[in-house]
Formats: C-alpha cells, structure tokens, sequence
C-alpha cells in the first residue's frame, strides 16, 4: 500500500515536473496558447504548472501574456531594463492612455539576449506568432536582423513619424535601403567622465579635458598616474568598445559604403590601435577582464575617469558617497585624421514593430505620439532613470537643463544632448559584431606586442571568411 | 490431436501476447527519441550542406565542412578544446578514482560529509560557478590578494587576461566541476567490489599499490571506460566555462568549438549551415573517440 502511495506520488511529481519543463522552455508557445484559451485543453494544465516559475511574467501580464495580442488596444513589448527601458514603456503608455483610455501596454521583461534568441527562433522556424507587438532593439544589432530576417519587421517609413526630429547618426541604425524600421530611443553619446578631485590632486580642472586630444590626454594621463597612483581609464580587454567609439568620433568605420570589410589600409583605424596602445602602454589605460571588473574600478576609485556611452552614468550614480565628485565632459580627439571630432556613440536602441504585430496602426500612433512626440515622456523618464532621448526637441524641455548634485551641479543631461547631435554618422555595418570581435583579438594581440598591419590583415581575413555565405 | 493442439496455440499467443506488450511499452520511447533526437539530427545533417544568411538558404554542397579547415577561428577553437580533453579529462579521472578509493576505506570515518562534499561543486550551476571562478581569479581578486599577501606577488597577476593561465583557470575550474561527479561513478563500481578479493590479496601480501593496480583498476574498467567517454563527449561540448569565465579571450585563446557555434548562430549574421556542419564536426569527433576508447578498454574478447 505504501509502496503504491509512493509510486503515484513519484508519478504525479514527475509528471508535473514535465509540465513545468515545457512551460519554461516554450514560454512564447504556451503564453499563446493561453490567449487562445479553449482551444486548447491543454493550456490549463500548463497555466498552472506555469505559475510558480512564472510568476513574474504572469503577473505582469494580466489575463493575456507574452506573444502579440489579439486584443484590440493592447500592445505587448519587450524590453529588458526594469529602471530604464521598461519603465519608459510603461510610462508612455500612461502618457498615450490619457487620449486613448482604453488602450493598454502589456511589457515582458526580456533581456536582449533572449530577444535576438526568440527572433532567431521565430524567424528561421517561421513562428513569427511567437513575437510581441513592439520590440526593443540594440542598435548595433538592428541592421543584421533586417536583413537577416526582413519578414520579421515592419517598414515605418510612410508612418508619419517624423524621422528628423532624431539625431541623423542614431536613425541611421535603424535604416536599410533607406527604408526607416526603428523608432530611436536610447542614446549612446561618448561622454568622458572625470573623478574632478583627482585630478584637482594632480593638478588639473575638468576645463584641462575638454576639447582636447588623445596626445593631450595620454601626457595629462602620464602625470596623474605619477601624482595619484590612479589611471585615468579602464576597459575591458577582450571588447573593444573604445576602439569603436575613437573609430565613430572620426566618422570612420571596419566597412566601407558596400559593407567590405576595410581594415587593411585604414589610416583612421590604425591611428586608433596605436593610441589604445599607447594608453596601455603607458599604464593610463588598465586592462580588466569582465564587465564587473570594469564597474568595480569606477565604483572603487581605482581609476579617475571613464568614457562611454552615456547610460555608463547609472553605474558611476550607483556609488552615491562619491556625489559631486564626478564631472563630464566630452572625449579626446584624434589627432591626425580627417574628420576627427570630441563626440561618438557607444551602444543606444531603437523600438521595432513587428511583422506579427495584428494592430499595425495603433503601434505605429503610439510610437509616434509617445516616443516620436511627446516631449512631456520625456521630461518624466528623465530624472529618475536617466532615459535621455534622441528626440532633439526634447533636449530644449526646461527638465534637461537642470543641474545634476552629483556631477558638481551641472547640467549634464543639456551637454549630453548637445554631444549626440555633434556626434559623426559611421557605417555599423550587417557585420558589426563579427568585425567588433575580430578588432577585439587584434588589439588584444598588438598590446601583446604584435605588428598592427599583420594583425589587420588577419581580422580583415577572419571578416572576410564569415561573410562568405 | 486437437485437444494437443490447443495448449500449444494458447502458448504461441501468450509469447506473442508478452511480446507485443514489450513493444507496446517501447514504442513511446522510441518514438519520442526518433522525433526528438534523430530526426533533428538528420535535419541538421540536411542543413549543413546549405549556405546562405538566416532562411535565405541554398544547396552548397560540402562548402561549409571545407570552409571549416579555412577558418583560423574554427581552428583556434578545435585546438583549445583538444588541449582542454588532453590535460584535463585524464587529471581529472585519476584524481576521481583515488578519491574514490579513498572514500571507500571502510574505516574511515565521516563518509558521507566527504563524499558530499565532493560531489556537491556538481550540484551548482554552471553560469554561477563560471562566474564566480571569473571573480576568484579577477586582477583584483581573491587569489590574487591571497597571494600578494603571502609576498609571492607584488602587484595582482591578471590569470584571465594571458593566454596560458586563462586555459589553466578553465582546467581547474573543470577540474573543481566534475570531479565529484565522476567519483560517484567510481564509487558505486567499488562497492561492487567483493571486499573478500581485497582480503585475500592482503593476506598474500599484496601492498596498497599492487591492490590498487592489479584489483581495484581491472574490475573498475567498465566504469573507467564509461567515465572516459562521458567526459570526452563533455569536454568536446564545452560552453559555459569558455563563454562565462574567459568570453573566449584572451584574443580567442580559450575559446572553445560550441561557443564560436554559438557565435555564428545567434551573436553574428546568422548563417545556420555553418554552425550545423561545425556540429557534425563535432558530432563525429566524439563518435571516432568513443570508438577508439571502445577497442582500447573493452578486451572481452
């Protein structure tokens, strides 16, 4: 008898455990299942295996999960950052329910790896059912997936969305063929970042890194190494975001106009590599080797600055006891090269519409009167989450001028959107990240101590080798 | 003669009866692993003789597994991951069987703490491990702090960041893995294991190291053969630890065959042939492997 209790409890255990496992891989699948309830006798069972592991997504979405929604004023997106991107999301569908009481917006937290995952999924498996409405699409990222897999986007060329009105560099990633497929969202202008009383203990002022060059910058680097024991950079070793922003600040870029890898022979590149080593060289630049590390040493006070992205500031903020210490500025500039500038971008994301999305319309007028047109979403998203916008006439809002304790009372978030309008339009490329990963071991190997040209002619081999489709 | 006949009829159906539940109670099984295992196989098989961007495929012929022996990449990667079988898997399996062997002294005390101990690195997951292993050996890390204190440093080394220490990281760090797991396996062979055969060998004077060579060793083979396969087919597999603890780097120095395939499937321009004739690569490697090790271990006959 005992035995027999065991035996079905064993089973019934196993058998929810199978339920629960294929609630969790197929997340897409079943939340369709679900708002299609009926249909499937099934999607009950899987509802309530769901629960417990999915609370989360569950909660969120109310009656009708994940997947585009069939309800006619409902849009689901995906998005991945609670504090950033999600709750812009969520605060402009306050902003477009005040016209439109009805409508609703339904966001699943989907970090961008399982987005690029669930699209190439849905694309190559022809289940573009599984999709949301609108999505949230790195940058770097935007072109290769267009192309890859056209059948997945909606052209928003003829959407009414006025497309100047955003910086001419960040619209650019969303476009092929000049055809428009994003809405600009996230910006990823340079900004330089300076501990101001570290340097003040060497003897400079922010004024001493504004404007200048990277030759400046490495001999002002050099003394507060000797003063302060500090560097004034760090990055990280196998990724080569600095080489990218110093390559964008001069316009240049790993392709040509026809997408060919143009590595070999490109002045501007060379010039970069040779400043980044240099900078290593010299010890003004450190090398660490994973992401935390990086952030550890801005929130430790092992070195005296950074430059990156703008939305780097959220991890400088993180370390509150350092309020007012800090002050931004705008990056070197090459020096030598044609076309160089103080400004560039780093990273950043555009909104996508669907192929899936059933209410192509009313996404199109949401983003267009959210995103692309409400200076007020804006001026809400700003302050708490350091969402700056593309948006130019957003940057004029009173909001942006206002001065920010802890970078010593400036009003950083004006000069930032000043930087993105400045900021040289680049060709990113289809293949950004295999050109990105074949300069990362490139650099990688010259900091070693090996031949730029060598090292270029190889990367260039490598990209070469990965486009041959 | 009919009444002969009829016991015997009831017998062939009774047999045929047994056998078509037999086959009855497969036929699911084996189903679901033709739908699930082969037929994708063979679908990828298919594949990788495609070429092209995403969907937009074309027949290629054997482009993709020539292209393969092109790629500087590809290669980087085959050879780390053979470095990775060659040192480790063997490191790793004797340091299991004498642990096991020492586990298995009868007079030892606290087994089942030890043996806890050693098994429980496998019950963590993989991504945490690899990341706390990345934080351990961080320039400013733990083992590095260690050591500076100690004085045999100055300044932090930066284990991850050269091409030599970054491959013994992952070897340690697959060492501190799967060691508990391939014990238990050993574990369970020596309980098998008359310990009347270890009697009788000591009272013929036999010392520890023969016992251990000449007993312990031949009657354990079957699961010396098992573990071996089974970490061949893993190391060949290896991912998490080349795309958490290393990405690769330095300058693809770590990188191991399934992190470049997951490369060209999801984080470049996706081109699905290729990464399936990669697997197939793959695929086959273990296949020659588990075979060699087969004729090698197995001496029934």
């Amino acid at each position: 008898m005992k035995k027999k209790f065991i035996t079905a409890l064993l089973c019934a255990a196993m058998t929810a455990s199978m339920l629960a496992g294929c609630g969790n891989s197929g997340g897409g699948n079943d939340q369709k299942a679900d708002s299609n309830q009926g249909e499937d006798a099934n999607a009950g069972d899987d509802a309530n295996a769901d629960a417990g592991d999915d609370a989360d997504a569950d909660a969120d979405a109310g009656d009708d999960a994940a997947g585009a929604s069939g309800d006619e004023n409902t849009l689901t997106v995906w998005c991945w950052d609670p504090k950033f991107n999600i709750y812009a999301m969520e605060e402009a569908g306050k902003v477009y329910q005040a016209d439109h009481p009805e409508f609703n917006v339904n966001v699943v937290e989907t970090p961008w790896d399982d987005v690029q995952k669930k699209l190439t999924t849905a694309a190559t498996g022809g289940a573009m059912d599984t999709l949301p409405d609108i999505m949230l699409v790195q940058d770097n990222a935007f072109q290769k997936n267009v192309i890859s897999f056209p059948e997945a986007f909606t052209d928003l060329t003829d959407s009414g969305i006025d497309f100047t009105q955003f910086g001419e560099a960040k619209t650019a990633y969303s476009v092929v063929d000049g055809k428009n497929y994003g809405v600009p969202f996230d910006n990823g202008a340079v900004v330089a970042c300076y501990r101001t009383d570290i340097l003040q203990e060497a003897g400079f002022t922010l004024d001493d890194f504004t404007d200048i060059t990277w030759d400046e910058y490495l001999e002002k680097g050099k003394v507060v190494l000797e003063k302060t024991g500090k560097p004034l950079l760090s990055c990280q070793s196998t990724e080569s975001d600095v080489i990218m922003m110093m390559l964008q600040s001069c316009g240049a870029s790993l392709f040509d106009d026809e997408g060919k890898p143009a590595m070999v022979g490109n002045e501007s590149l060379k010039k970069v590599m040779e400043t980044y080593q240099q900078l290593v060289e010299t010890g003004v630049c450190k090398l660490v080797n994973s992401w935390d590390e990086y952030v550890q040493t801005l929130t430790t006070e092992t070195v005296a600055g950074t430059i990156n992205g703008c939305w780097i500031m959220a991890s400088i903020q993180s370390a509150e006891d350092q309020s007012g210490k800090w002050g931004l500025t705008n990056m070197p500039s090459l020096v030598g090269v044609e076309g160089a500038t103080n400004y560039s971008n780093n990273g950043g994301s555009s909104w996508a519409i669907t192929s899936n999305c059933k209410n192509v319309e009313l996404a199109k007028d949401f983003l267009k009167s959210t995103f692309a047109g409400s200076v007020e979403l804006y001026e809400t998203i700003l302050p708490s989450s350091g969402a700056l916008a593309t948006y130019l006439p957003a940057g004029d809002s009173a909001v942006y001028a206002e001065p920010s304790e802890f970078y010593g009372g400036d009003a950083v978030f004006k000069k930032i959107t000043e930087y993105a309008s400045k900021c040289p339009s680049n060709n990113t490329g289809v293949y950004y990240y295999e050109g990105r990963d074949a300069i990362a071991t490139a650099i990688q190997n010259v900091v070693g101590g090996s031949d730029i040209d060598a090292e270029l002619e190889i990367a260039q081999s490598t990209v070469e080798g990965l486009m041959d489709q | 003669m009919s009444q002969a006949n009829e016991p015997k009829k009831k017998k062939m159906s009774l047999s045929k009866r047994q056998n078509l539940t037999g086959w009855a109670f497969l036929t699911p099984a084996t189903l679901m692993i033709a739908a699930m295992s082969f037929w994708p196989m063979i679908q990828a098989f298919i594949l990788s003789f495609q070429k092209g961007k995403a969907n937009d495929l074309r027949f290629g012929g054997i482009d993709n597994y020539v292209r393969m022996f092109k790629d500087k990449v590809f290669m980087t990667s085959l050879g780390n991951t053979f470095f990775y079988l060659i040192i480790q898997v063997p490191i790793m399996l004797i340091l299991a069987l004498i642990l096991a062997q020492m586990l298995n002294n009868k007079n030892l005390r606290c087994k089942g703490l030890f043996r806890t101990a050693i098994f429980l690195p496998c019950a963590t997951s993989l991504v945490s491990y690899a990341i706390i292993f990345r934080s351990l050996f961080g320039v400013d890390g733990f083992i590095n702090s260690i050591l500076i204190k100690l004085g045999i440093l100055d300044t932090g080394y930066n284990f991850l960041g050269n091409a030599g220490s970054a491959k013994a990281v992952i070897i340690i760090a697959l060492i501190w893995r799967w060691t508990g797991y391939n014990m238990v396996f050993y574990l369970s062979g020596l309980q098998n294991i008359e310990y009347s055969v270890y009697e009788a060998a000591k009272i013929d004077g036999a010392s520890p190291l023969q016992t251990f060579f000449k007993i312990t060793v031949p009657l354990l083979k079957p699961t010396i053969l098992l573990t071996a396969i089974m970490s061949t087919n893993g190391t060949l597999q290896l991912f998490d630890e080349s795309y958490n603890l290393t990405k690769g780097g330095p300058s693809n120095s770590t990188i191991t065959m399934s992190h470049y395939i997951y490369n060209v499937s999801f984080k470049y321009v996706p081109n699905f042939g290729y990464a399936a004739a990669m697997s197939f690569l793959i695929f086959i490697l273990v296949a020659i492997l588990a075979f060699i090790q087969m004729k090698v271990g197995d001496k029934r006959d």
